[in-house]
């Protein structure tokens, strides 16, 4: 695979690719029909007919490595770490190691200079034609002092990267929206990568952290069809977050049915009730988490027993808390001045406002308009 | 008190009636039902039990019966008699409606005791109607927003999805309690006012809402 590349690779980069992928699979134990079975995943994460299944393969046996570079900010490394996870090397990691990861502060035996040299070289030699994921947030305030890599602002940083990559793949809500450093009251003036790098083509895959099957999926599908999967208005790919989380629940019978927990540990919870009423913010978030879940599909929140939190929500976590509530709170009433409380206020307010009105009404004398001055 | 002898005239057609009434039906139907949505009670006792798909079906179904009344009442504003005019909300855009406005202002505060007689809206109440309408308005957008969610590919969500866009679902939900409350706040002020010009007018400003008929001093103008 290596002689086949014709974008010129940095001697520094990672693995050594000799013969097909699936050869490479053999020697890291894993069998053509995981390799399968891996790729008809694929297919279904992207909603391609099964047919697509063969093709994806053939597609990633020959495929020419592209590179990428991972470009780390304000994260907590969590979707590193979701990707990385600590079980036995799975055909999604293998896949990823198609790409020449030429860059991934994490990862990467380099260091300091000679690391930032690195991608020096890929943005000047392979211009528009690098893949750049960015984990993380970048922050503005303050001209970006708050991340600073190598001595230049994340912001510079990412401007030059994203700017010059083919497309850039924001992993994570605190690189997709800013998550939670632009949480209030965001001192660092965190913001996700589109809004710091405009010009840049991004797709967002939000979540806290990431799913590591939606990134491979998009890596798939850029990889076969040379494009990057459709979006919706929040830049997510619509294969993975066309729905909401709360149309596609393994508790959404007890949601239409009218079982709910009404608290941490009650019977309702040990039945496995829905968790509406603890604040899961389900119903208004878009993720394929009930189908795809985490960690090589063992598990995800609400099937653990806890609502969901809304991570690949925009503006997650300042809209989307408080985390056991079902409505946000409203700004300039202090803490816990939900919107139902305020109405009840105006509410009672009005009833007793007119009340006194009608009181005053009736202790006073009116007088009858002249004929002349009425109307009808 | 009047002494006079009346006439009776006709000032709310039926459709105007009928969107009243389907409104006043349909927002009482709306909140008991929305408030079992925000704040659900645990009905069902089994897991094949559907109280709260019943709650949602009627949330829904009497959400498009309202809209189909709003809308309604816009179209009849353009077609029906003068009183029901779409002109007749805006009482502040001209010098007549101004002073009547604010004639009724200070008869409110209690600071004219001569009663303002009207025959159709008063220019207080038409000024809250079209702020009513407003809030109709944001009702049903902020509504049909957060319901076409369950279809992102639906052409519903084609038409409203920008403004999830705009405020977050969440933010739109907000909006939707808050202009629920704002609708208590009108109908508290809107059945305390109809009894005190009842009482005030002797019009039949209370019954004329069921037979479309109120009771002025002079006969009406052939």
């Amino acid at each position: 695979m290596a002689k086949d590349h014709d974008v010129g690779c940095p001697e520094e980069a990672g693995v050594e690719f000799k013969g097909k992928v699936s050869e490479l699979l053999e020697q890291r134990g894993v069998s053509r029909r995981d390799f399968m079975k891996f790729c008809s995943t694929m297919a279904a994460a992207l909603a391609l007919p099964p047919a697509f299944g063969p093709k994806i393969a053939q597609a990633l046996d020959e495929v020419k490595r592209p590179t990428l570079v991972w470009l780390e900010f304000q994260s907590c490394t969590g979707d590193t770490e979701a990707l990385l996870r600590a079980s036995a090397p799975t055909v999604a990691e293998i896949v990823l190691d198609i790409l020449s990861i030429d860059y991934a502060e994490t990862i990467m035996a380099a260091a300091g200079h000679l690391a930032e040299a690195n991608l020096d070289q890929v943005i000047k030699g392979e211009k528009g034609k690098y893949i750049a994921v960015v984990e993380g947030s970048i922050p503005l305030k303050d001209d970006g002092v708050y991340c600073c890599i190598g001595g230049r602002s994340a912001v510079d940083r990412a401007t030059e990267v994203c700017g010059g990559a083919f497309a850039t793949i924001a992993v994570g809500t605190c690189a997709s929206y800013g998550g939670i450093p632009a949480a209030s009251p965001n001192p660092t003036g965190a913001v996700g990568i589109k809004k710091a790098v405009p010009s840049a083509t991004v797709v967002n895959l939000p979540g806290c952290p990431v799913n590591t099957d939606n990134l491979t999926a998009t890596i798939v599908h850029f990889l076969l069809l040379k494009k990057l999967p459709a979006t919706d208005s929040f830049g997510r790919p619509l294969f993975a977050y066309g729905k909401r989380i709360h149309d596609n629940c393994e508790r959404r019978p007890h949601f239409d049915a009218g079982q709910y927990v009404e608290a941490w540990g009650d019977q309702g919870h040990r039945h496995g009730y829905c968790l509406y009423k603890m604040g899961c913010k389900g119903p208004q978030t878009f993720h394929n988490c009930p189908s795809e879940r985490y960690n090589e599909h063992t598990s995800w929140p609400v099937a653990a027993g806890h609502g969901c939190a809304g991570c690949s929500q925009p503006n997650f976590w300042d809209d989307m808390g408080p985390l056991y509530r079902r409505l946000p709170n409203v700004a300039g009433f202090g803490i816990e001045a939900t919107a139902d409380k305020i109405g009840l206020g105006l509410v009672g307010a009005a009833a007793v406002g007119f009340g006194i009105h009608g009181a005053l009404n009736a202790m006073r004398k009116d007088k009858e308009p002249e004929d002349s001055s009425r109307e009808g | 008190m009047s002494s006079q002898c009346k006439f009776k005239r006709y000032i709310w057609e039926l459709p105007v009636r009928w969107c009243h009434w389907i409104n006043v039906l349909s927002i009482v139907t709306l909140s008991v039902t929305g408030f079992l949505i925000g704040y659900p009670i645990s009905l069902g006792h089994s897991a094949s039990d559907f109280t709260m798909g019943w709650i949602r079906f009627i949330h829904f179904s009497v959400a498009y019966l309202f809209t189909v009344s709003v809308l309604s009442r816009i179209v009849w504003s353009f077609i029906g008699n003068q009183y029901a005019g779409w002109m007749e909300f805006f009482p502040l855009f001209s010098g007549k409606g101004r002073q009547k406005f604010f004639k009724m202002l200070r008869y409110y505060f209690l600071i004219d005791k001569e009663v303002p007689e009207t025959i159709g809206h008063n220019p207080l109440a038409a000024t809250a109607y079209s702020l009513l309408f407003c809030f109709y308005i944001i009702m049903i957008l902020t509504g049909f927003a957060l319901y076409s969610e369950h279809a992102p590919f639906g052409a519903m969500h084609a038409a409203l999805g920008w403004l999830t866009t705009l405020v977050s679902n969440q933010g739109l939900r907000l909006i939707h309690h808050l202009s629920m409350w704002c609708i208590f706040g009108f109908v508290i002020n809107h059945i305390y006012s109809a009894w005190l010009m009842d009482i005030k007018e002797h019009g039949a400003e209370i019954s004329s809402i069921f037979s479309g008929f109120r009771f002025t001093v002079h006969k009406e103008e052939e």
